[in-house]
Protein backbone atom coordinates (compact mmCIF):
# COMPACT_ATOMS: atom_id res chain seq x y z
CA UNK A 1 0.00 0.00 0.00
CA UNK A 2 1.77 3.30 -0.89
CA UNK A 3 -1.14 5.33 -1.06
CA UNK A 4 0.06 8.86 0.77
CA UNK A 5 -2.55 10.35 2.62
CA UNK A 6 -3.27 14.41 2.01
CA UNK A 7 -5.41 16.43 4.22
CA UNK A 8 -3.88 19.52 3.01
CA UNK A 9 -5.57 19.91 -0.02
CA UNK A 10 -8.61 20.08 1.80
CA UNK A 11 -7.72 23.11 4.40
CA UNK A 12 -8.45 25.46 1.53
CA UNK A 13 -12.56 24.16 1.79
CA UNK A 14 -12.88 25.00 4.93
CA UNK A 15 -15.57 27.44 4.04
CA UNK A 16 -17.65 24.90 2.35
CA UNK A 17 -17.19 22.56 5.15
CA UNK A 18 -18.98 24.70 8.13
CA UNK A 19 -21.29 25.35 5.55
CA UNK A 20 -22.33 21.92 5.09
CA UNK A 21 -22.37 21.04 8.83
CA UNK A 22 -24.23 24.11 9.70
CA UNK A 23 -27.28 23.25 7.09
CA UNK A 24 -27.51 20.23 8.50
CA UNK A 25 -27.98 21.56 12.09
CA UNK A 26 -30.55 23.91 10.77
CA UNK A 27 -32.15 21.05 8.66
CA UNK A 28 -32.18 18.80 11.56
CA UNK A 29 -33.09 21.41 13.96
CA UNK A 30 -36.20 22.38 12.27
CA UNK A 31 -37.38 18.64 11.58
CA UNK A 32 -36.62 18.10 14.99
CA UNK A 33 -39.42 20.97 16.34
CA UNK A 34 -41.82 19.65 13.35
CA UNK A 35 -41.74 16.09 13.49
CA UNK A 36 -42.13 16.47 17.22
CA UNK A 37 -45.09 18.34 16.89
CA UNK A 38 -46.55 15.86 14.32
CA UNK A 39 -45.76 13.04 15.94
CA UNK A 40 -46.92 14.19 19.41
CA UNK A 41 -50.73 15.33 17.97
CA UNK A 42 -50.31 12.00 16.03
CA UNK A 43 -50.04 10.01 19.50
CA UNK A 44 -52.68 12.18 21.21
CA UNK A 45 -54.85 11.42 18.04
CA UNK A 46 -54.05 7.91 18.21
CA UNK A 47 -54.62 7.65 22.10
CA UNK A 48 -57.91 9.28 21.74
CA UNK A 49 -59.32 10.26 18.57
CA UNK A 50 -62.16 8.48 16.74
CA UNK A 51 -61.98 5.53 15.23
CA UNK A 52 -61.07 6.98 11.79
CA UNK A 53 -58.22 9.32 13.43
CA UNK A 54 -57.06 6.33 14.87
CA UNK A 55 -56.91 3.83 11.85
CA UNK A 56 -55.03 6.86 9.93
CA UNK A 57 -52.50 7.53 12.40
CA UNK A 58 -51.41 3.96 12.55
CA UNK A 59 -51.47 3.45 8.26
CA UNK A 60 -49.15 6.46 8.25
CA UNK A 61 -46.46 5.21 11.12
CA UNK A 62 -46.81 1.67 9.70
CA UNK A 63 -45.81 2.89 6.17
CA UNK A 64 -43.21 5.22 7.26
CA UNK A 65 -41.64 2.68 9.68
CA UNK A 66 -41.91 0.11 7.08
CA UNK A 67 -40.08 1.80 3.54
CA UNK A 68 -36.62 3.35 3.32
CA UNK A 69 -35.76 7.26 3.96
CA UNK A 70 -34.23 7.25 1.06
CA UNK A 71 -37.34 6.04 -1.06
CA UNK A 72 -39.69 8.36 1.09
CA UNK A 73 -37.42 11.44 0.01
CA UNK A 74 -37.68 10.70 -3.60
CA UNK A 75 -41.45 10.31 -3.12
CA UNK A 76 -41.77 14.06 -1.49
CA UNK A 77 -39.10 15.48 -4.12
CA UNK A 78 -40.96 14.41 -6.95
CA UNK A 79 -44.33 13.92 -5.38
CA UNK A 80 -44.41 17.60 -4.82
CA UNK A 81 -43.18 18.33 -8.55
CA UNK A 82 -45.82 16.33 -10.24
CA UNK A 83 -48.73 18.36 -7.86
CA UNK A 84 -46.89 21.52 -10.14
CA UNK A 85 -45.87 22.85 -7.24
CA UNK A 86 -42.01 24.09 -7.43
CA UNK A 87 -40.05 23.47 -4.18
CA UNK A 88 -36.36 23.74 -3.48
CA UNK A 89 -34.07 20.78 -2.60
CA UNK A 90 -34.28 21.70 0.99
CA UNK A 91 -37.16 22.25 1.62
CA UNK A 92 -38.10 18.95 -0.02
CA UNK A 93 -35.67 17.11 2.24
CA UNK A 94 -37.03 19.30 5.67
CA UNK A 95 -40.68 17.99 4.62
CA UNK A 96 -39.74 14.33 3.91
CA UNK A 97 -37.26 14.23 7.36
CA UNK A 98 -40.61 15.92 9.21
CA UNK A 99 -42.57 13.08 7.80
CA UNK A 100 -40.07 10.20 9.33
CA UNK A 101 -39.29 11.46 11.96
CA UNK A 102 -43.10 12.39 13.06
CA UNK A 103 -43.92 8.87 12.69
CA UNK A 104 -41.09 7.32 14.82
CA UNK A 105 -42.13 10.13 16.90
CA UNK A 106 -45.67 8.99 17.40
CA UNK A 107 -44.32 5.90 18.50
CA UNK A 108 -42.03 7.23 21.25
CA UNK A 109 -44.63 9.50 22.61
CA UNK A 110 -47.44 6.96 22.52
CA UNK A 111 -45.43 4.54 24.79
CA UNK A 112 -45.05 7.81 27.20
CA UNK A 113 -49.01 8.33 26.95
CA UNK A 114 -49.86 4.88 27.99
CA UNK A 115 -47.36 4.55 30.96
CA UNK A 116 -49.19 7.26 32.55
CA UNK A 117 -51.64 5.39 35.37
CA UNK A 118 -54.87 5.85 35.13
CA UNK A 119 -55.28 6.99 38.73
CA UNK A 120 -53.75 10.27 38.16
CA UNK A 121 -55.97 11.07 35.76
CA UNK A 122 -58.89 10.44 38.61
CA UNK A 123 -56.59 12.12 40.92
CA UNK A 124 -56.86 15.05 38.34
CA UNK A 125 -60.26 14.84 38.07
CA UNK A 126 -60.73 15.05 41.63
CA UNK A 127 -58.58 18.11 41.90
CA UNK A 128 -61.30 19.87 39.29
CA UNK A 129 -58.55 20.05 36.71
CA UNK A 130 -59.84 21.00 33.31
CA UNK A 131 -59.48 18.41 30.64
CA UNK A 132 -57.13 20.78 29.04
CA UNK A 133 -55.25 21.23 32.03
CA UNK A 134 -55.40 17.85 32.74
CA UNK A 135 -53.52 16.94 29.57
CA UNK A 136 -50.85 19.51 29.74
CA UNK A 137 -49.91 18.83 33.38
CA UNK A 138 -50.50 15.37 33.99
CA UNK A 139 -50.56 13.42 30.49
CA UNK A 140 -48.22 15.46 28.27
CA UNK A 141 -45.34 16.27 29.91
CA UNK A 142 -44.52 13.47 32.31
CA UNK A 143 -44.97 11.48 29.13
CA UNK A 144 -42.36 13.40 27.47
CA UNK A 145 -40.24 13.22 30.41
CA UNK A 146 -40.36 9.90 30.64
CA UNK A 147 -39.77 8.87 26.80
CA UNK A 148 -36.75 11.88 26.44
CA UNK A 149 -34.04 9.86 26.35
CA UNK A 150 -35.52 7.97 23.31
CA UNK A 151 -36.32 10.84 21.77
CA UNK A 152 -32.48 11.99 22.13
CA UNK A 153 -31.88 9.15 20.54
CA UNK A 154 -34.09 9.14 17.48
CA UNK A 155 -33.21 12.64 17.02
CA UNK A 156 -29.66 12.36 16.32
CA UNK A 157 -30.31 9.57 14.33
CA UNK A 158 -32.61 11.82 12.27
CA UNK A 159 -29.30 14.47 12.51
CA UNK A 160 -27.00 11.19 11.06
CA UNK A 161 -29.95 10.51 8.49
CA UNK A 162 -30.53 13.89 6.96
CA UNK A 163 -27.03 13.23 5.08
CA UNK A 164 -29.75 11.15 3.34
CA UNK A 165 -30.83 13.89 1.20
CA UNK A 166 -27.89 14.99 -0.17
CA UNK A 167 -29.24 12.51 -2.68
CA UNK A 168 -31.69 14.95 -3.62
CA UNK A 169 -28.63 17.46 -3.89
CA UNK A 170 -30.02 19.22 -0.76
CA UNK A 171 -26.73 21.36 0.11
CA UNK A 172 -25.88 19.72 3.13
CA UNK A 173 -22.48 18.42 4.57
CA UNK A 174 -22.67 14.94 2.67
CA UNK A 175 -23.99 16.92 -0.82
CA UNK A 176 -20.40 19.06 0.12
CA UNK A 177 -18.44 16.32 0.56
CA UNK A 178 -19.56 14.93 -2.86
CA UNK A 179 -18.97 17.77 -4.39
CA UNK A 180 -15.61 19.07 -2.64
CA UNK A 181 -13.87 15.09 -3.78
CA UNK A 182 -14.96 15.62 -7.32
CA UNK A 183 -13.23 18.44 -7.04
CA UNK A 184 -10.26 17.21 -5.13
CA UNK A 185 -9.81 13.35 -6.17
CA UNK A 186 -9.35 12.97 -2.81
CA UNK A 187 -12.33 11.07 -1.92
CA UNK A 188 -10.66 9.10 1.33
CA UNK A 189 -9.82 12.11 3.08
CA UNK A 190 -12.85 14.21 2.16
CA UNK A 191 -14.83 11.47 3.94
CA UNK A 192 -12.67 10.81 7.10
CA UNK A 193 -12.92 14.71 7.47
CA UNK A 194 -16.80 14.69 7.09
CA UNK A 195 -17.07 11.74 9.60
CA UNK A 196 -15.44 13.25 12.39
CA UNK A 197 -17.20 16.30 11.70
CA UNK A 198 -20.88 14.17 12.16
CA UNK A 199 -19.36 12.41 15.18
CA UNK A 200 -18.51 15.70 16.64
CA UNK A 201 -22.31 16.51 15.42
CA UNK A 202 -23.66 13.58 17.12
CA UNK A 203 -21.82 14.93 20.33
CA UNK A 204 -23.01 18.55 20.50
CA UNK A 205 -26.44 17.37 19.71
CA UNK A 206 -26.32 15.03 22.57
CA UNK A 207 -25.28 17.76 24.81
CA UNK A 208 -27.49 20.32 23.73
CA UNK A 209 -30.25 17.96 24.08
CA UNK A 210 -29.04 17.01 27.84
CA UNK A 211 -28.80 20.62 28.53
CA UNK A 212 -32.14 21.17 26.98
CA UNK A 213 -33.69 18.67 29.40
CA UNK A 214 -32.03 20.04 32.28
CA UNK A 215 -33.78 23.28 31.45
CA UNK A 216 -37.16 22.47 30.83
CA UNK A 217 -37.65 18.96 33.06
CA UNK A 218 -37.81 21.07 36.10
CA UNK A 219 -38.44 18.30 38.47
CA UNK A 220 -35.58 16.48 36.94
CA UNK A 221 -33.36 18.89 37.58
CA UNK A 222 -33.79 19.65 41.21
CA UNK A 223 -34.32 15.76 42.14
CA UNK A 224 -31.52 14.22 40.17
CA UNK A 225 -34.17 10.97 39.07
CA UNK A 226 -35.46 9.83 36.31
CA UNK A 227 -39.55 10.22 37.01
CA UNK B 1 -42.59 7.27 -25.06
CA UNK B 2 -43.29 3.77 -23.10
CA UNK B 3 -44.83 4.14 -19.54
CA UNK B 4 -44.49 1.82 -16.62
CA UNK B 5 -44.75 -1.70 -17.88
CA UNK B 6 -44.56 -5.77 -17.11
CA UNK B 7 -40.90 -5.54 -17.73
CA UNK B 8 -39.94 -2.63 -15.35
CA UNK B 9 -42.00 -4.50 -12.54
CA UNK B 10 -40.07 -8.07 -12.97
CA UNK B 11 -36.83 -6.02 -13.21
CA UNK B 12 -38.12 -4.56 -9.76
CA UNK B 13 -38.88 -8.22 -8.77
CA UNK B 14 -35.08 -9.26 -9.67
CA UNK B 15 -33.86 -6.29 -7.29
CA UNK B 16 -35.85 -7.20 -4.74
CA UNK B 17 -33.99 -10.65 -4.62
CA UNK B 18 -30.50 -8.63 -4.08
CA UNK B 19 -31.65 -6.39 -1.84
CA UNK B 20 -33.44 -9.41 0.52
CA UNK B 21 -29.63 -11.32 -0.19
CA UNK B 22 -27.51 -7.99 0.75
CA UNK B 23 -29.50 -7.55 3.72
CA UNK B 24 -29.08 -11.53 4.05
CA UNK B 25 -25.23 -11.03 3.94
CA UNK B 26 -25.50 -7.74 6.46
CA UNK B 27 -27.46 -9.39 9.30
CA UNK B 28 -25.04 -12.86 8.78
CA UNK B 29 -22.21 -10.73 8.75
CA UNK B 30 -23.12 -7.79 11.59
CA UNK B 31 -24.67 -10.70 13.42
CA UNK B 32 -21.48 -12.43 13.88
CA UNK B 33 -19.43 -9.33 14.30
CA UNK B 34 -21.58 -7.66 16.55
CA UNK B 35 -21.89 -10.51 18.53
CA UNK B 36 -17.81 -10.48 19.49
CA UNK B 37 -18.30 -6.77 20.07
CA UNK B 38 -21.36 -7.37 22.47
CA UNK B 39 -18.76 -10.09 24.48
CA UNK B 40 -15.80 -7.95 24.33
CA UNK B 41 -18.55 -4.95 25.53
CA UNK B 42 -19.39 -6.49 28.88
CA UNK B 43 -15.78 -8.37 29.18
CA UNK B 44 -13.77 -8.50 32.51
CA UNK B 45 -11.08 -7.12 30.97
CA UNK B 46 -11.30 -3.20 30.95
CA UNK B 47 -9.35 -2.39 27.74
CA UNK B 48 -11.52 -4.79 25.84
CA UNK B 49 -14.45 -2.81 27.33
CA UNK B 50 -13.00 0.47 25.94
CA UNK B 51 -12.52 -1.14 23.05
CA UNK B 52 -15.69 -2.09 22.16
CA UNK B 53 -17.38 1.53 23.49
CA UNK B 54 -15.15 3.30 20.73
CA UNK B 55 -15.89 0.93 18.14
CA UNK B 56 -19.81 1.40 19.05
CA UNK B 57 -19.57 5.27 19.83
CA UNK B 58 -17.84 5.64 16.14
CA UNK B 59 -20.33 3.64 13.67
CA UNK B 60 -23.45 4.79 15.54
CA UNK B 61 -21.91 8.13 15.46
CA UNK B 62 -21.26 8.34 11.84
CA UNK B 63 -24.04 8.07 8.82
CA UNK B 64 -24.12 5.08 7.04
CA UNK B 65 -23.66 6.80 4.07
CA UNK B 66 -20.45 8.07 5.20
CA UNK B 67 -19.74 4.41 6.16
CA UNK B 68 -19.87 3.26 2.83
CA UNK B 69 -18.48 6.00 1.05
CA UNK B 70 -15.66 5.28 3.49
CA UNK B 71 -15.18 1.69 2.98
CA UNK B 72 -15.61 2.09 -0.92
CA UNK B 73 -12.93 4.52 -1.36
CA UNK B 74 -10.68 2.91 1.89
CA UNK B 75 -10.62 -0.74 -0.44
CA UNK B 76 -9.83 1.21 -4.19
CA UNK B 77 -6.36 2.88 -2.24
CA UNK B 78 -5.66 -0.32 -0.06
CA UNK B 79 -4.55 -1.42 -3.90
CA UNK B 80 -7.65 -3.72 -5.09
CA UNK B 81 -8.99 -2.07 -8.36
CA UNK B 82 -12.74 -2.30 -9.21
CA UNK B 83 -13.93 -3.42 -5.84
CA UNK B 84 -16.87 -5.39 -6.75
CA UNK B 85 -20.42 -3.47 -5.52
CA UNK B 86 -21.51 -6.17 -3.69
CA UNK B 87 -18.27 -6.43 -1.32
CA UNK B 88 -18.05 -2.87 -0.83
CA UNK B 89 -22.15 -2.65 0.16
CA UNK B 90 -22.01 -5.59 2.41
CA UNK B 91 -18.51 -4.53 4.26
CA UNK B 92 -20.46 -1.23 4.51
CA UNK B 93 -23.86 -2.47 5.92
CA UNK B 94 -22.08 -5.29 8.11
CA UNK B 95 -20.11 -2.95 9.92
CA UNK B 96 -23.26 -0.16 10.25
CA UNK B 97 -25.35 -3.49 12.36
CA UNK B 98 -22.74 -4.66 13.91
CA UNK B 99 -22.47 -1.71 15.52
CA UNK B 100 -26.11 -1.60 16.47
CA UNK B 101 -26.71 -5.16 17.18
CA UNK B 102 -23.84 -5.33 19.81
CA UNK B 103 -25.46 -2.24 22.17
CA UNK B 104 -28.51 -4.23 21.42
CA UNK B 105 -27.13 -7.82 22.62
CA UNK B 106 -25.03 -6.01 25.66
CA UNK B 107 -28.50 -4.43 26.62
CA UNK B 108 -30.12 -8.03 26.59
CA UNK B 109 -26.94 -9.81 28.11
CA UNK B 110 -26.62 -7.53 31.21
CA UNK B 111 -30.63 -7.39 31.94
CA UNK B 112 -30.02 -10.96 32.43
CA UNK B 113 -30.31 -10.83 36.69
CA UNK B 114 -27.44 -10.22 38.59
CA UNK B 115 -28.34 -13.15 40.67
CA UNK B 116 -27.75 -15.81 37.92
CA UNK B 117 -24.24 -14.87 37.38
CA UNK B 118 -23.93 -15.11 41.20
CA UNK B 119 -25.52 -18.43 40.92
CA UNK B 120 -23.46 -20.05 38.13
CA UNK B 121 -20.03 -18.62 39.79
CA UNK B 122 -21.54 -20.86 43.07
CA UNK B 123 -21.80 -23.67 41.50
CA UNK B 124 -18.05 -23.21 40.13
CA UNK B 125 -19.16 -23.06 36.67
CA UNK B 126 -16.10 -21.59 34.10
CA UNK B 127 -16.23 -18.09 33.02
CA UNK B 128 -16.98 -20.17 29.66
CA UNK B 129 -19.78 -21.95 30.78
CA UNK B 130 -21.23 -19.63 32.39
CA UNK B 131 -21.63 -17.85 29.63
CA UNK B 132 -22.69 -20.45 27.21
CA UNK B 133 -24.90 -22.55 29.86
CA UNK B 134 -26.55 -19.79 32.24
CA UNK B 135 -26.67 -16.36 30.88
CA UNK B 136 -26.80 -16.39 27.22
CA UNK B 137 -29.95 -18.95 26.57
CA UNK B 138 -31.52 -16.48 28.85
CA UNK B 139 -30.08 -13.41 27.23
CA UNK B 140 -31.47 -14.75 23.49
CA UNK B 141 -35.08 -14.88 24.82
CA UNK B 142 -35.03 -11.39 25.47
CA UNK B 143 -32.88 -10.51 22.12
CA UNK B 144 -35.25 -11.97 19.56
CA UNK B 145 -38.19 -9.06 19.59
CA UNK B 146 -35.23 -6.23 19.18
CA UNK B 147 -33.18 -8.50 16.39
CA UNK B 148 -36.09 -8.92 14.24
CA UNK B 149 -37.05 -5.52 15.14
CA UNK B 150 -33.63 -4.75 13.97
CA UNK B 151 -33.94 -6.70 10.85
CA UNK B 152 -36.65 -4.21 9.61
CA UNK B 153 -33.87 -1.51 9.77
CA UNK B 154 -31.37 -3.49 7.13
CA UNK B 155 -33.87 -3.82 5.10
CA UNK B 156 -34.75 -0.44 4.37
CA UNK B 157 -30.98 0.96 4.76
CA UNK B 158 -29.49 -1.32 2.08
CA UNK B 159 -31.64 1.06 -0.21
CA UNK B 160 -27.94 3.01 0.01
CA UNK B 161 -25.98 0.64 -1.19
CA UNK B 162 -27.14 2.00 -4.46
CA UNK B 163 -24.24 5.12 -3.79
CA UNK B 164 -22.03 2.65 -4.15
CA UNK B 165 -23.46 1.33 -7.28
CA UNK B 166 -25.18 -1.85 -5.73
CA UNK B 167 -28.16 -2.78 -8.26
CA UNK B 168 -30.82 -3.46 -5.60
CA UNK B 169 -34.53 -2.16 -5.50
CA UNK B 170 -34.15 1.32 -5.02
CA UNK B 171 -31.28 1.62 -7.68
CA UNK B 172 -33.74 -0.35 -10.11
CA UNK B 173 -35.95 2.30 -9.46
CA UNK B 174 -33.77 5.05 -10.14
CA UNK B 175 -32.38 3.15 -13.68
CA UNK B 176 -36.30 2.75 -14.76
CA UNK B 177 -36.72 6.39 -13.90
CA UNK B 178 -33.79 7.14 -16.20
CA UNK B 179 -35.25 5.48 -19.18
CA UNK B 180 -39.11 6.45 -18.69
CA UNK B 181 -38.98 9.33 -16.16
CA UNK B 182 -42.31 8.62 -14.37
CA UNK B 183 -40.72 8.64 -10.70
CA UNK B 184 -43.95 8.97 -8.52
CA UNK B 185 -45.34 5.89 -9.99
CA UNK B 186 -41.97 3.67 -9.81
CA UNK B 187 -40.97 4.96 -6.72
CA UNK B 188 -44.53 3.92 -5.52
CA UNK B 189 -44.04 0.64 -6.62
CA UNK B 190 -40.47 0.65 -4.88
CA UNK B 191 -41.86 1.42 -1.97
CA UNK B 192 -44.79 -1.25 -2.14
CA UNK B 193 -41.90 -3.92 -2.51
CA UNK B 194 -39.97 -2.20 0.96
CA UNK B 195 -43.17 -2.60 2.93
CA UNK B 196 -43.78 -6.00 1.71
CA UNK B 197 -41.03 -7.23 2.80
CA UNK B 198 -40.70 -4.91 6.00
CA UNK B 199 -43.90 -5.19 7.27
CA UNK B 200 -44.47 -8.84 8.19
CA UNK B 201 -40.91 -8.73 10.05
CA UNK B 202 -42.68 -5.52 12.00
CA UNK B 203 -45.43 -7.57 13.05
CA UNK B 204 -43.41 -11.08 13.98
CA UNK B 205 -41.08 -8.30 16.00
CA UNK B 206 -43.98 -7.11 17.86
CA UNK B 207 -45.31 -10.36 18.32
CA UNK B 208 -42.87 -11.86 19.81
CA UNK B 209 -42.73 -8.88 21.99
CA UNK B 210 -45.96 -9.40 23.43
CA UNK B 211 -45.28 -13.31 23.76
CA UNK B 212 -42.09 -12.39 25.94
CA UNK B 213 -44.29 -9.76 28.42
CA UNK B 214 -47.04 -12.51 28.54
CA UNK B 215 -44.55 -14.90 30.45
CA UNK B 216 -42.72 -12.36 32.14
CA UNK B 217 -46.17 -11.12 33.80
Amino acid sequence: MTYEFDFSVLLPFWREFATGVWLTLQLSALATVLGFVLGTLCAIGRADGSPAVKWAVATYVEVIRNTPLLVQIFLVYFGIATLGVHVSANMAAVIALVVNVGAYTCEIVRAGLESVHKAQLEAADCLGLSRVQTYWHVVLRPAVERVYPALTSQYVLLMLASSITSQISAEELTAVANRIQSDTFRSFETYIVVGVLYLLLSFVVRAAFWGFGMVVFVRRRKLGTAL
Amino acid sequence: MPGFSFTHLEFLAWAALWTVGLSVIAFVGGGLLGFVVALARVSASRSLRIAAIVYIQLVQGTPLLILLFLIYFGVAIAGFDAVPAIIAAGAGLTVYSSGFLAEIWRGCIQSVPKTQWEAAECLALTRWQRMTRVVLPQALRLATAPTVGFLVQIVKNTSLASVVGFIELSQAGKLINNSIFEPFTIFIVVAVFYFALCFPLSTWSRSLERKLNVSRR
